[in-house]
């Protein structure tokens, strides 16, 4: 294999690079599957819709955690701006528009992942941990403080959101909310494909594997760790804003601790630094949060801090790593 | 002179590291840095590169004073090093990792919204810099595969990436058997002629045959600068070597 | 006026007291062998729970009940040690994150399984009830036990570590493993140890801790919070740290509270994240 391998590259190096981003045919199948609830499970639409919410919220710390090294137990922070932002754009200002929503929803989020990143790249290790939880349960308190804007404790209610592309009404069975949630995530995903897959996302996984050389080789790194911070914040903004348009509430749990932990949880669960696990990862948390869960709570908390524990100990790359270090595909 | 030190100073406590260290590497020199274990020789470069900052003195590259310049802008300017203990990106293919750094030298790093394969120049160029190495052949390996020695081609690789005027190489044949050392100074010797090179080096056969200047450290100062054939004869290095280097 | 700031001073300095009990075992094992273990909350709930038990079903005293506290989360955390946590002393930050709050969840877990979601009150003696009357200013009695306690084990801690040859292998370990083993200190050993103490301190802690917060399953991941801040906050390794950290977020915590209970415990972050930009190795820390 190696010998023609590197007659290949000899002839285009250029060409071998561009022959690893190439998309898969179980890329292209896996995202025909995605279509299936729509078809096959319409009971099953707002759990759908709840998943690629939460698969678009986990890209977005993918990119900063998997591909970048930056350990966040605060990300909801970002989510939580996007969701509160298009939620009090339309219960505040009675703006229900979807697309600008989500955008503004963005915007905000950015602007707070901008500001934050000056102090994220200051830290490392414990303390980098910290101040990202340290964000994380800043806002939630803001937001708590904040009645007159968030509603406090009670969220938001009395939000609309109008028709997509003033045509596409919201129904009660969620089809509309699916397609437009899955259509979101999809945007999102050939973003973050299109992040990871170019130089810059090249300096992002040099970071990720030796943060020091990276002087070294004449890199103004922590300028490219503010700039993914901000782009992942954006996209977390998007998220949040999008679960505030399929539910047409929010509440404070969207910026909660707990929000922040279970997203980094269903990263590693999937597999850091292949964003399909980011995507695995949440499809199998929430489903199996959602028949778990239907039984007894507490035992949910069991079974996730066993599966946690398990993958830790035996599977370090995440259910992705493991299954392609199964079929030897990679690694 | 393409790199210049003017009184550099360094005490870490009471400890004086680099004493009014002054040295000059003219374009295309290929000087040797030699000394005794602690003599300093790490440091100096540590301060010339940036990671450390020295008290007093000042560090000219072309002219321009540095002194408080941070480390990737040197790098920028041309002022780039190898280190003694590999820092490689061991889930990078040697490709990618030269790749990047051409990227970073010529600004396109930041570019989030294209394909890393639309910069073809800097792969290309990328992997001319490794097949020159002799690292053709596992180019598109992860380069925590490759067997030790083709490791420390790939730190000279990464530095060359950077298109430097002065190169600082701290040991690059650290850990690596006798025989094949000498093939790593040979790449050392096939550098760029443009390139100011200065090396950090134990073995003094490998010394005299590579360098045309010797720079003898002890004790965080310079107790001589000449021609390898001056130094092996001179009496205060043969002391400093004798005395206190095989211990 | 005077009185409500000597009240909240004294109020906040008990409470950052227990905070001091509850995590500086943390600070040492952190300092140690860099090992985050989000779990040591969970060792302080499993103390509360020990001393609840025993309070309830077998009538035990409740002095009586703070050693075996103590030594019940000692147990607990030395088991796991052997069995879970020495694989993951050389796995990184992110692994023994995630393990040691998946061992949280479980706990929280076996705890609802047990003993069921509710809080579980405990009647004090009638000697640490109510409060005394100084200068014209009411002290809780409990409160002004728990200061007395947590000094008790500051001082005994300080003199371990300073005065006897076991705390100074520690000082020897925390400021250079590689040397301490070199020097033939079973470094493994000590960290085995004082893991076992530190996580029995976090179980005395959580005893104390049920008469001011009480307690149930979710014990774990809130006090998390407050211990990574001070442990975070005072430096790695450091006790004075740790002390320093916990008394300032407690009197930080309570003070906020009563001036400004609008902004609930928003200052108390604002405060952790400011200190952490400026001095990320914590107040007293070295590293």
């Amino acid at each position: 294999m190696t010998h023609n391998q590197t007659s290949a590259i000899v002839e285009s190096p250029a060409r071998w690079i561009r022959s690893r981003n190439r998309w898969t045919i179980f890329e292209i199948l896996f995202w025909i599957a995605t279509l299936a609830p729509l078809y096959f499970f319409p009971a099953y639409l707002n759990l759908a819709s709840q998943v690629a919410i939460t698969a678009l919220f986990a890209l977005s710390v993918d990119l900063v955690l998997g591909y970048a090294g930056i350990i966040t137990l605060g990300h909801a922070m970002f989510f939580g701006l996007g969701a509160f932002t298009a939620g009090i754009l339309s219960s505040r200002y009675g703006w229900g528009e979807p697309i600008s929503g989500l955008l503004l929803g963005g915007m905000v989020a950015a602007l707070a992942g901008y500001v934050t990143s000056f102090l994220i790249v200051r830290v490392q290790h414990l303390a980098l941990i910290m101040v990202t939880l340290g964000l994380g349960l800043l806002t939630f308190e803001l937001a708590n403080s904040l009645r007159w804007l968030t509603g406090g404790t009670d969220g938001l209610t009395g939000i609309s959101t109008w028709k997509i592309f003033g045509y596409f009404r919201f129904d009660l069975w969620g089809y509309t909310s699916y397609a437009y949630s899955l259509a979101v995530l999809f945007l999102g995903f050939l973003i973050c494909r299109l992040v990871v897959s170019s130089s810059f996302g090249l300096a992002l996984r040099g970071i990720r594997e030796n943060v020091q050389r990276m002087p070294a080789i004449g890199s103004d790194y922590k300028w490219h760790l503010r700039k993914v911070y901000t782009i992942s914040a954006a996209i977390a903004g998007i998220a949040g804003a999008l679960l505030t348009q399929t539910t047409n509430t929010v509440t404070l749990e969207v910026l909660s601790f707990q929000r922040s932990a279970d997203v980094v949880v269903m990263l590693i669960l999937g597999g850091t630094g292949r964003l399909y696990g980011a995507i695995i990862g949440a499809v199998i948390f929430l489903v199996a949060k959602d028949q778990l869960a239907g039984i007894n709570p507490q035992y949910w908390f069991l079974w996730i801090g066993i599966l946690l524990m398990a993958v830790v100990l035996f599977m370090p790359k995440g259910i992705l790593g493991g299954l392609s270090r199964l079929i030897r595909r990679e690694d | 002179m393409v790199l210049s030190t003017q009184s550099l100073c360094k005490k870490f406590g009471s400890l004086e590291v680099a004493r009014d260290i002054s040295i000059n590497l003219p374009a295309g020199a290929r000087y040797a840095l030699i000394g005794p274990n602690g003599a300093g020789k790490t440091t100096f470069i540590n301060l010339v590169t940036g990671q450390l900052k020295p008290d007093s003195g000042r560090i000219l590259l072309d002219g321009q004073d540095i002194t408080r310049t941070g480390t990737a802008d040197r790098v920028r300017k041309g002022l780039t090093r190898t280190f003694q203990i590999n820092r490689l990106f061991p889930e990078l293919t040697p490709l990618e990792s030269v790749t990047l750094a051409v990227c970073e030298r010529e600004g396109v790093s930041a570019n989030f919204w294209r394909g890393l394969s639309a910069h073809r120049d800097a792969i290309e160029e990328g992997f001319a810099i490794l097949s020159r190495l002799g690292l053709a052949d596992v180019a598109t390996r992860p380069t925590r595969q490759l067997a030790y020695g083709q490791q420390r081609l790939v730190e000279i690789a990464l530095a060359l990436a950077t298109k430097p005027k002065v190169l600082l190489l701290d040991e690059p044949a650290a850990g690596v058997p006798k025989d094949e050392s000498a093939m790593l100074f040979k790449v050392v010797a096939n550098l760029p002629e443009d390139i100011a090179v200065l090396f950090i080096e134990h073995d003094m056969e490998i010394v005299f045959s590579f360098a045309t200047q010797v720079i003898v450290l002890v004790g965080g100062a310079v107790l001589l600068q000449a021609g390898p054939d001056e130094v092996k004869e001179d009496p205060r290095v043969r002391e400093v070597y004798l005395g206190s280097a095989h211990v | 006026m005077i009185n409500n700031i000597v009240i909240v001073l004294f109020d906040g300095f008990a409470f950052g007291m227990l905070l001091f009990v509850l995590s500086v075992g943390l600070t040492v094992t952190l300092g140690l062998m860099n090992f985050i273990n989000l779990a040591h909350g969970a060792f302080g709930m499993v103390g509360g729970y020990v001393t609840v038990m025993l309070m309830r079903q077998y009538g035990v005293p409740f002095l009586l009940t703070l050693p075996l506290a103590f030594l019940g989360a000692a147990l607990v955390s030395v088991v796991l040690e052997r069995i879970f946590f020495r694989r993951l002393y050389r796995s990184g930050e992110l692994n023994q994150v995630l393990f040691t709050i998946g061992l949280v969840f479980v706990a929280a877990a076996g705890a609802t399984y047990f003993f069921g979601t509710g809080q579980q009150p405990i009647v004090l003696p009638s000697w640490l009830r109510g409060s005394v009357e100084l200068f014209g200013i009411r002290f809780g009695v409990y409160r002004m036990f728990l200061i007395a306690v947590s000094l008790a084990i500051t001082a005994v801690l300080f003199f371990t570590l300073e005065r006897t040859r076991f705390g100074a292998k520690i000082r020897a370990s925390v400021d250079n493993q590689k040397v301490a083993q070199a020097l033939g200190l079973n470094v493994e050993r000590i960290f085995a140890i004082t893991f076992a103490l530190g996580s029995g301190l976090a179980g005395l802690g959580g005893a104390l801790a049920v008469e001011i917060v009480g307690l149930d399953p979710s014990f774990g991941f809130h006090f998390l919070v407050y211990v990574l801040i001070v442990v975070s906050v005072g430096g790695l390794g450091s006790i004075a740290g740790s002390f320093l950290g916990a008394a300032l977020l407690g009197i930080g915590d309570v003070a906020g509270k009563y001036l400004v209970p609008e902004l609930g415990s928003f200052l108390i972050y604002l405060l952790l994240v400011a200190i952490l930009l400026v001095k990320p190795t914590g107040l007293l820390g070295k590293r």
